[in-house]
Parts: C-alpha cells; structure tokens; sequence
C-alpha cells in the first residue's frame, strides 16, 4: 500500500461528512415516520393534520431505503478511498461534488412531491399507481448522481493501478469499487424503467405502461440494492473490525474472492420478488431461485473469516478453551459492539431471507408484515448498526476529534436500546406475518373478522419497539452531532486491518475486472433474456395510469 | 488459493447442505407440482367485466368436488365478497383485476399471489378445513387498500 494516508485529506473528509449529514437528516425524518407508522398500526392513535398513513410509509421507505444508505455509503466509499488509494485529486473531488448535489436536487424533489401528497406510491413506487413527473425525475436524478459519484471512484482507482503496475490494489479500495460496480449494473435495470417507461408516462407523452416490465426491471435492482446495502457493512467487517480489536485480517484472497461471489450471485435473482406473479414461467423463477442461493457460499466464508479473526485474536491473548477467546473481544469499544450485534443478528436475517427466497415457501409469507420484520433484522439492524459503528470512528477521524468515554457509553447503551427495541418489533412482525397480516396496510380490523383480531397484539408489541428504536434514533443522532461538532479536539484512527502474516498471497486473477464483470453479464444474459423477451412477445395491453386512488 | 482446513470443512458441510435444500425445493417444484402461482393468461384490463368468466364473478362447479372460483378485484373491493364453498373442495382461482396491481391472500391458507392488469392469476387450493377466512388484498393499491376485502366461508 505505496500511498496509503495516514489521515483522510482534509477536503476529502469535507465531502464525506456532506454526504453523512443528509444520511443523519433522513434518519430522523424517517424513523419519525415510523414511529408514527407503528404507533397508527396499533389502532390507538390517528395521525393529524390530514397525513396520510401511505404518505409517511413514503417518506419513511424513501428516505431510509434510498437516500440515508446510499449517501451514507458514498461518503464511506470516498473516505475509504481517499485513506487507501491517496488523496483525491482535486478533479475527482469536483466531480465528487457534482455527484453529491446532484444526489442533494433529486432528493430534494422526490420529497417535495411526496409531502404535497402527490406521490403516496411507496418506495416501489409499482405501475399503474402514477405519482407527479418529478417524483421520478428526483429519482433519476439519485441515481444519476450516484454515477457521476461511482465515475470519480473508478478514475480514481485507475489512477492508483497506473501508478502501481502489478501490485495487489489496496483491500478497502477494491471492495469500494467492487460496492461500486455492483451499483452501477444494478440500477441500469431501475434507470431504464424510469427513464423509458415512468418519466414519458407521467408527462402523458405515452398512454400506457406494461405493468411486469417495469416490475422487472424494478427488482432487477431491488435485489443487488439490499446487496449494496450489505457489500459497505462487510468492508467493514472483513477490514475494519480485525485493527479494531487488535487482530488481523484473516486472508486477503477469501475476502475478495466473497465479495466477486457477491457481485455475481446478487443481480440474476430478482425473480424471487415476483414468484407468485403471473406472466412468468416457474421453470425461470425457480432457476433464479437456484441462483439466489449461491449467496450462501460468499455468506458462509464470511462467518468463518470473521469468527476465524476474533478466535485467533483471542487466543494470542491467551485464551484457553473452546470458547474461551469470547471473553478477550473489546466488549466495551462501541466500534466493535455495535456492529458485533449486527453480526448476531444476520443469523435470524439470514434463516428468514431463505424462507422468503424459497419457491414455494414464499407464498406463505409474501407481502405479509413477516418481510417487513425480516429486512428491519438486516438493513435496520445488521446494515445499521455496522454504519453507527464505522460513524463512531470515522465522524471524529474526518472532523478532527476524539470520541469521549461518555460517548462511548452512550453508543453501547444505543446499541442495547436498539437490540430491545428491534427484538419486540420484528418477532412480533414474523409472528404477525405467519398468521397473514398484511405489510404496506393501515390500521383495519377487517370487518372486525376473528383473524384480523388475533393481529392486534402483534401490532400492539410493535409499537412499543417502534417506540424504543425512536429513543435509539433520538440518541444515535445526539451522538452524531456530538462527533460532528462538539467532542474534544484530537485524532482518531482510520482502522485498516492487516494480513495475517501466515496469510497466501493474493492471486492476480481476483483483480481481472474484465473477466468478473463479463461472467455477471453472462449469468444475467442466461437469467434474464429468455422469460424477458416472453414478457415483450407476449404483453397483454398496457395500463393507464391511476393518480386519483393516491 | 489455499483453504484453511477448517475452512474447507465448514464449506463443504454448508454447499453440501445448500444443494440438498435446492433439491427438495425442486422435488417439490417439478415432480410434485408445488409451483407458485404463474399463470400466463393475459386479459384487456380496461375489458374485464365484459370478458367471461369475469362479466359473472363467483363460484361455479365443474365436476365432482371440483370448482373455479372468479374473482374481480378493483380499488378497494372485491367481487363476489362474500364466497361460499362445500368442504372438502378443489377450487381453481381465478383473478383479475380492473385497476392497479393487487395482492390475494386468504389468511391462513396457502392462496397468495399478486393480481396485476392485463393478467389472469391463478391458483389451485383444496379447502379441508371449516370457518370463514379473510380474504384480503397485500399489496398496496392506494388511499383505501386496507380496506379491501372479502370473505370465504367453508361450510359443511
């Protein structure tokens, strides 16, 4: 690592911190919104001032779905870059910028248009519900942003490889790019379908709109997006967590090879979204079904390298026993804590995620509130927490100061907070769910119908977690700002892991970005043409839009 | 690239596990028959109450215990809502919806699938058990979505 930085660079720093401090609004408009969302679903509370209970699942989807990780992440991205690659050239930060306020407008539009109540189209925003032309537009204007963002990344980490023939690329620097790249195919499924099908529908300009198409194309993305979401947590994990309690990186190689896995195995697979949906062979979903699952194998080395990690820091501690390494773990580092907790928590995320991709078990719980508490355990609880914990450091790393002893323990009380809260609201949703109750539904007692009764319950625990994560939103924002502007001045470490030294050296090949790309567009090409081009021979006529069922 | 020993033993327990898991998934999917629903069949959205079966919604009886049940769904009802069938019925479901893409699910049974214009979605269910079940819509399809409903009443 030739011109790896000791500190981030001051301007790069200034450009990551923007991107948190949009991240960190939307948390708290967001988690507003489902405090309320929990607290209407109860059946004790009316929401006032005309909102609308679609309206807020909106905003709340919206902002803590799209915006708060995907600004969280860039920022992440470019600090991890400006650490292991060097500093940004000031071009590329310009270009960072642009990427930012680009981001900044489209946000800013989406919003607008949802709190004029004139987009109550869920984050999905599914056809023939039509929301207002710029809700779209502000989408496309996210995700454009993104690109230019992702563009400056990749020329920066060019740069680098020119500057180092033949050299092993910096860990944290390859798995920003490979975050990157996964992105960027992702959303040209996303982009497509608001550029070609939502935005000229909107105008008027075309009558009508094929419902699976845009469906398709839609979690075409929707699925690599959770992956996105997940790919910035592992960075951490595989890199950061080892230097922060002392340890090493388990092997180099692994880490990598998992993250091509990633890349691979998360985009062929949307169809598992749409698997009780007509218009599609089951022969194809069950393929993608097939395909899904391959995730199990980058999902395993994962747990094995980072329980590897933390066996072998203990033991070179002087643990003795089987488990006896446990103890040795920094319990008491809010930086190890928080995310430690998200790893518990994939466990449960993870059993879910296999009922819910599974062909046939799948229909037992689509669209109820079982998948709801399933993505709060994995975005909301392992993603989350994980980027708490790389804010606990990086924040004082970019601002220049230390994260005081109170805060730390005001960041492990977060986490316990979160834990309790997560725990009440999501069983009680996988509970809920199994007994049918809807996601995405206001308050109904259904013609006061017995099994609508037997949900009340349920719904009642979640609004009492609900309002626990409130307190848990309530403090993690008071310690984000504390780290932005009030903590003691000083300097903050940038934890990047090392290689242990018994490690194997790197192959080359994991680094031939041509050939890892052109298998993804191969399997998505196999996935993808055959039940697609069925869905375009074989459309049934188009469907007007629907603005006033809003 | 060098495993660690332990590593390897862990993947392939885990891989071998995970194609034992896909193949129960396919048994079931392919010599079973436990496919999701997937119908083909397209339909005009903007003609479905003139397009039979839909121009007369309900339960009609084919042979023996069998039975096709059509069903309109539209922004927020459906129609017929009140629905009896004989215990001890294979019903085929049919459904179609006028507007914007709906979710049909009959609480505690296995009937779930997404409605959506310009399709026919269908699904098979054997009803063995007697009492009323909710039918309701999941997915969301505006301002009255929790409103939507209906109910299957299993008699003797």
């Amino acid at each position: 690592m030739i011109n790896s930085n000791f500190k981030v660079d001051r301007n790069d720093g200034k450009l990551a911190m923007a991107h948190f401090y949009v991240a960190f609004a939307a948390l708290l408009l967001g988690g507003t919104a489902g405090l309320l969302q929990t607290l209407v679903r109860s059946g004790k509370f009316t929401l006032p001032a005309g909102i609308g209970y679609y309206q807020l699942l909106t905003v709340h989807g919206v902002l803590l779905g799209l915006v708060l990780t995907t600004f969280f992440i860039i920022g992440f991205l470019f600090a991890s870059l400006s650490k292991t690659a060097g500093t940004l050239s000031s071009k590329i930060r310009l270009t960072g910028w642009i990427g930012f306020l680009t981001m900044t407008i489209g946000t800013a539009s989406t919003a607008t248009t949802i709190l004029l109540g004139e987009a109550s189209v869920l984050y999905t925003f599914y056809a023939p519900l039509q929301a207002h032309p710029f809700f779209y537009i502000g989408l496309a204007l996210v995700v454009v942003g993104s690109w230019i963002s992702g563009f400056a990344m990749f020329t920066h980490f060019g740069k680098w490889k020119k500057a180092n023939p033949g050299q092993v690329t910096p860990l944290l620097s390859y798995m920003a790019i490979m975050t990157m790249i996964l992105w960027l195919v992702a959303t040209l499924g996303v982009a497509a379908s608001v550029l070609i099908q939502f935005i000229p529908w909107s105008f008027g300009w075309v009558e009508t709109i094929d419902v699976l198409i845009s469906r398709t194309l839609f979690w075409y993305f929707g699925h690599p997006l959770v992956y996105f979401w997940l790919l910035p947590a592992y960075m951490a994990w595989y890199v950061v967590i080892p230097k922060v309690i002392g340890g090493k990186i388990f092997s180099d190689a692994l880490a990598r090879l998992s993250f091509i896995l990633f890349l691979l195995f998360s985009i062929p697979v949307g169809f598992h979204h749409q698997l009780t949906e007509p218009g599609i062979d089951p022969n194809w979903k069950y393929l993608q079904v097939v395909l899904t699952f391959m995730v199990v194998i980058p999902s395993l080395m994962t747990a094995f390298s980072l329980f590897a990690s933390f066996e072998s820091y203990g033991r070179s501690k002087g643990a003795t026993g089987l488990f006896g390494w446990f103890r040795k773990l920094p319990w008491g580092d809010a930086r190890f804590f928080a995310p430690f907790i998200g790893m518990l928590f994939f466990i449960p995320a993870g059993a879910g995620g296999i009922i819910n991709a599974s062909h046939q078990m799948n229909q037992v719980i689509h669209n109820t509130i079982w998948v709801t508490g399933h993505f709060h355990l994995t975005v909301a609880t392992t993603v989350l927490l994980t980027f708490f914990g790389i804010a606990y450091w990086l924040i004082p790393h970019l601002t220049g100061r230390v994260m005081t002893k109170a805060m730390n323990k005001l960041a492990i009380v977060q986490t316990i907070v979160w834990t309790i809260g997560m725990t009440f609201m999501s069983t009680s949703m996988h509970f809920a769910g199994l007994l049918g109750a809807p996601r995405r539904s206001a308050f109904s007692t259904y013609g006061d119908s017995a099994q609508a009764m037997d949900w009340i319950p349920y719904q009642i625990a979640q609004a009492i977690g609900g309002s626990i994560l409130f307190i848990g939103i309530i403090l993690v924002l008071v310690i984000f700002i504390n780290l932005a502007f009030f903590a003691p001045k000083g300097e903050t470490e940038f934890p990047v892991g090392e290689v242990a030294k018994e490690a194997e050296k790197t192959p080359m090949l994991l680094e031939n970005w041509k050939l890892w790309v052109g298998v993804l567009a191969v399997l998505i090409l196999i996935a993808y043409t055959i039940p697609f081009v069925d869905m375009i021979q074989n459309a049934p006529p188009g469907a007007k839009p629907f603005k006033h069922l809003l | 690239m060098h495993l660690h020993k332990f590593e390897k033993i862990w993947l392939t327990f885990g891989i071998g596990i995970l194609f034992v898991f896909l193949a129960v998934v396919g048994v079931g999917a392919f010599a079973m028959g436990h496919q999701p629903a997937s119908s083909i069949k397209t339909i005009d959205p903007e003609k479905v109450a003139e397009t039979a079966p839909f121009d007369n919604p309900g339960l009609v009886h084919i042979e023996g215990n069998k039975y096709e049940l059509n069903l309109v769904a539209e922004a927020f009802a459906y129609t017929p809502s009140t629905i009896q069938i004989p215990k001890g019925a294979e019903v085929t479901i049919n459904v179609a919806t006028k507007d914007v893409v709906h979710g049909f699910s009959i609480a505690g049974t296995n009937v779930n699938m997404m409605v959506e214009p310009g399709y026919v979605s269908t699904y098979t269910q054997t009803f063995s058990k007697t009492g009323e079940f909710l039918v309701l819509c999941n997915e969301y399809c505006g301002a009255g979505h929790h409103l939507m409903m209906a109910k299957v009443e299993v008699t003797e």
